[in-house]
C-alpha cells in the first residue's frame, strides 16, 4: 500500500494536498469546537463541577450525575420519555404528510408555484425564536379550548373521533392520530424542506415508467407502490434523518429546555452535561436504527 | 378520409357526439378529472390557508387597539386602527439598535460562513485524498449532533478561552471571551456555525454535478488549484453561494440558541423578540409604578407586532429570492 502511494503521480500527491487544504477550515473547526467540547462534556458528565472564585474544580465522581438524572431529578424522565415518544410519532406524521402533498404538488394544474412558495413559506418564518413563540401562544390555546367547548356537536373531527373511539379497536394508536390531527398545523410547518426534497425525487422519474404501466394495465394505484414508491426511496431516508434532527434540535423542545435551565439558571454543568449526553445518545441510537431499518429497502435503480 | 381529415370533422363534433363515440368514456374521463382537481383544490386551498392564517391574524390583530381586542363584535378588521402597537413594541425590543447589529451580525456570520463552507464543500466535491470518506461521515456527525450537546463545555471553553496554554504563560490568566462575539466568529470560521454541515453538503452536491472539462482545461494551461477555483469555479457556483447566503442570512436572523449562547449581551431582534412579554412588563411596571399582571391578550397583541416587525424582512427577502431558496434544496437531495 504504501509503495503504491509513493507511486502517486505528482499531479495526483499535489491534488491531494489542495484537497486536504481546501477541507482544512473544517477539521479545524470540528477538532476544536466540536471533538474537543464533546469530550470534553462527556468527562463532565462524569463529575462534579463547582464553580468557584473564577475557576473550575472537576472532582470525578463517578455516574453520580446519572443517577441524579434518572431517580433525583423529578421532571427529566418524565420530559424525557414524552419528548422521545412525541418525536416518533410527529417524525412518521411529517414524512406522510409531505410524502402526500409532494404527490399533490407533482400534478400539473394552475398555481402551482404559488402553493409550493406557500407551503416552504414556513421554512424562512417559523426558524428559532419564532417557533417556541407559536407554540406557546396561551391566548391561541384558551381560544381553541373556548371554542371547543361552545361549539360542541358541530365539530367534525370530534364527531368522528368519537366514532372511532367507540368502534374499541386499537383505541391507544388512534389516540396519537387523533394528537396529530388536532396538531396538523405543527405538522405542516415543520414540513417544508421535506416537501421539496420528495418533489425534486417525484419529479427524476421518468413520464415513459408511468406510461408503459399504464399500457400494461397498472391502476394509478398500483404504480404508486409499484414505482413511485421505490423510486423516491432514498428520499425517504434522506428526509427521514432530517426529521428527526430538526426534531430535536427545535427550541421548543422540552429536554432542551431543562438542560438549558439546570446548565444557565442552576449552573449545574454536571448535571447539565449527563443530561444531554443521555439524549444525545438517545436521539443518535434511534437515527441509527431506524436509518439502517429504512436504507435495507432502500432502491437504487441506477 | 384522411388522418387529418378526420381530425379536423372530429373537432368540429359537439362535446357529445364524441362522447357518444367514445361509448361514454369521454364523460366519464372527464367527469373524473373536474372531480379530482377539486378534491385538489379544497384540500389545498385548507392547507395554504391553515398555513398563512396565523400570519393575516398577527396583521389585524397588530391595529388593534386594547379596546378591539376585548370587543367581541371585532373578528378581523379593528374598529379603532392604531400605529401604537408597533411603536410601543418597537421601543420594546430596542428596535433601531437590534436591527443595525443583526444586520451586521446576520450578514458578516452569513459570509463568513458560506466562504468557509464554500471551501470545504468544493474541497470534498472535486480533490480525492486519503481518509476523505472518514472526514465526509464527520461532516455528516455535524449535521447529526444537536449543539445544545456541546453546550455547556463551549460555555466553559469560552468562559476560560486559552490557546494550548500559551495565555497562561504569558498573562498568568486565561481569557474570558464570554459576552463578546469573538467565539462566534471563530467558530464560523471552523464551519461550526449554525447548520454549517448542512451547507457544506448543498455546495458539495452542487460542485459534484458541474462537469470537469473546464477544470481540467484550466489545469492543463497551468492554472492553479486555487485560481481555478476562485476564477472558474466560483463563477458558476452562485446560484448555490446565493441560496445558501440567504439561508444562513434568514436563520441567523432567528436564531435563538446561538444567540443567547454567544451574544448575550448583544440587543438582537432574535433575543429582543424572545423577551419581549417580559419587558413589556417591566415597562408598565415603571410606568404605573406598581407592578400590574398585562393581560394575555395584549401582552400576545404586542408579541404578535413584534414577530411581525421581525419577519417582515425575511417576507420580502422571500418574495424576491423564493426560486432561489427552493431550487437549491431540490438540488440537494437527488443523490446521497
Amino acid at each position: 500500500m504504501s509503495k503504491q502511494n509513493n507511486k502517486l503521480a505528482g499531479l495526483q500527491k499535489r491534488k491531494a494536498i489542495s484537497g486536504y487544504l481546501f477541507i482544512s477550515p473544517f477539521i479545524i473547526g470540528f477538532l476544536v469546537f466540536l471533538i474537543k467540547p464533546l469530550i470534553e462534556s462527556l468527562y463532565m458528565s462524569f463529575c462534579q463541577v463547582d464553580l468557584a472564585a473564577g475557576t473550575v474544580t472537576k472532582t470525578f465522581s463517578g455516574i453520580a450525575n446519572y443517577i441524579f438524572a434518572f431517580r433525583v431529578d423529578p421532571e427529566y424522565t418524565r420530559l424525557l420519555v414524552e419528548e422521545v415518544s412525541r418525536m416518533m410519532v410527529y417524525s412518521l406524521a411529517i414524512i406522510v404528510f409531505s410524502f402526500f402533498v409532494a404527490l399533490i404538488l407533482n400534478q400539473e394544474f394552475k398555481g402551482r408555484a404559488l402553493v409550493r412558495a406557500i407551503f416552504f413559506l414556513p421554512v424562512i418564518l417559523s426558524s428559532g425564536v419564532i417557533v417556541g413563540l407559536e407554540s406557546n401562544n396561551e391566548l391561541i390555546a384558551n381560544l381553541a379550548q373556548t371554542i371547543e367547548k361552545t361549539t360542541e356537536g358541530v365539530s367534525v373531527t370530534a364527531a368522528l373521533e368519537n366514532v372511532l373511539r367507540t368502534a374499541g379497536v386499537g383505541v391507544r394508536a388512534y389516540e396519537k392520530v387523533f394528537e396529530v390531527i388536532d396538531n396538523i398545523y405543527d405538522v405542516a410547518l415543520a414540513s417544508g424542506i421535506q416537501i421539496i426534497i420528495f418533489l425534486s425525487g417525484l419529479q427524476t422519474i421518468s413520464t415513459s415508467m408511468y406510461e408503459a404501466a399504464d399500457i400494461e394495465g397498472c391502476t394509478k394505484w398500483e404504480s404508486l407502490w409499484k414505482i413511485t414508491f421505490p423510486m423516491v426511496s432514498s428520499m425517504f431516508l434522506v428526509n427521514w434523518i432530517y426529521t428527526v434532527v430538526d426534531f430535536c434540535m427545535r427550541s421548543d423542545n422540552k429536554v432542551i429546555e431543562k438542560i438549558q435551565k439546570v446548565m444557565i439558571d442552576q449552573q449545574q454543568y454536571g448535571n447539565a452535561s449527563a443530561m444531554s449526553w443521555i439524549y444525545f445518545v438517545l436521539v443518535l441510537a434511534f437515527v441509527g436504527i431506524t436509518s439502517l431499518l429504512i436504507s435495507k429497502r432502500v432502491y437504487y435503480y441506477d | 378520409m384522411t388522418n387529418a381529415e378526420a381530425l379536423v370533422s372530429y373537432k368540429k363534433m359537439s362535446f357529445w357526439e364524441r362522447n357518444k363515440l367514445s361509448g361514454g368514456y369521454l364523460l366519464k374521463k372527464k367527469a373524473l378529472e373536474r372531480a379530482v382537481s377539486i378534491v385538489r383544490f379544497i384540500l389545498l386551498f385548507g392547507m395554504c390557508f391553515m398555513i398563512l392564517q396565523p400570519i393575516f391574524n398577527k396583521i389585524s390583530v397588530s391595529f388593534m387597539t386594547e379596546q378591539d381586542l376585548y370587543n367581541p363584535i371585532v373578528i378581523s378588521i379593528p374598529v379603532h386602527p392604531t400605529t401604537a402597537n408597533y411603536r410601543l413594541a418597537a421601543e420594546l425590543m430596542n428596535f433601531k439598535t437590534a436591527v443595525v447589529n443583526s444586520l451586521l451580525i446576520s450578514i458578516t456570520i452569513a459570509l463568513l460562513q458560506i466562504a468557509m463552507c464554500t471551501l470545504v464543500g468544493y474541497g470534498f466535491a472535486r480533490f480525492n485524498f486519503p481518509l476523505k470518506k472518514f472526514w465526509f461521515a464527520c461532516v455528516l456527525l455535524v449535521i447529526l449532533i444537536p449543539p445544545q450537546t456541546i453546550a455547556s463545555s463551549l460555555h466553559l471553553h469560552f468562559r476560560y478561552f486559552d490557546i494550548l496554554g500559551l495565555c497562561k504563560l504569558i498573562t498568568g490568566a486565561t481569557i474570558n471571551l464570554r459576552g463578546s462575539k469573538l467565539p462566534y466568529y471563530l467558530m464560523s470560521a471552523g464551519c461550526m456555525g449554525l447548520k454549517n454541515g448542512l451547507y457544506i453538503y448543498m455546495i458539495r452536491q452542487y460542485f459534484r454535478n458541474i462537469p470537469g472539462d473546464l477544470e481540467e482545461a484550466a489545469y492543463v494551461d497551468g492554472c492553479g488549484t486555487l485560481k481555478t477555483f476562485l476564477v472558474i469555479m466560483l463563477p458558476q457556483a452562485k446560484p448555490i453561494l446565493t441560496s445558501c447566503f440567504l439561508f444562513a442570512f434568514v436563520w441567523q436572523w432567528t436564531d435563538g440558541f446561538y444567540s443567547r449562547m454567544f451574544l448575550g449581551s448583544t440587543k438582537l431582534v432574535s433575543t429582543g423578540l424572545s423577551r419581549i412579554v417580559d419587558s413589556l412588563g417591566a415597562y408598565i411596571q415603571r410606568i404605573n409604578g406598581v407592578k400590574t399582571t398585562i393581560s394575555i391578550a395584549y401582552s400576545n397583541c404586542i408579541l404578535a407586532t413584534g414577530t411581525l416587525i421581525i419577519i417582515v424582512p425575511l417576507i420580502v427577502i422571500y418574495l424576491f429570492a423564493q426560486r432561489a431558496f427552493v431550487e437549491s434544496i431540490s438540488s440537494t437531495g437527488i443523490k446521497m
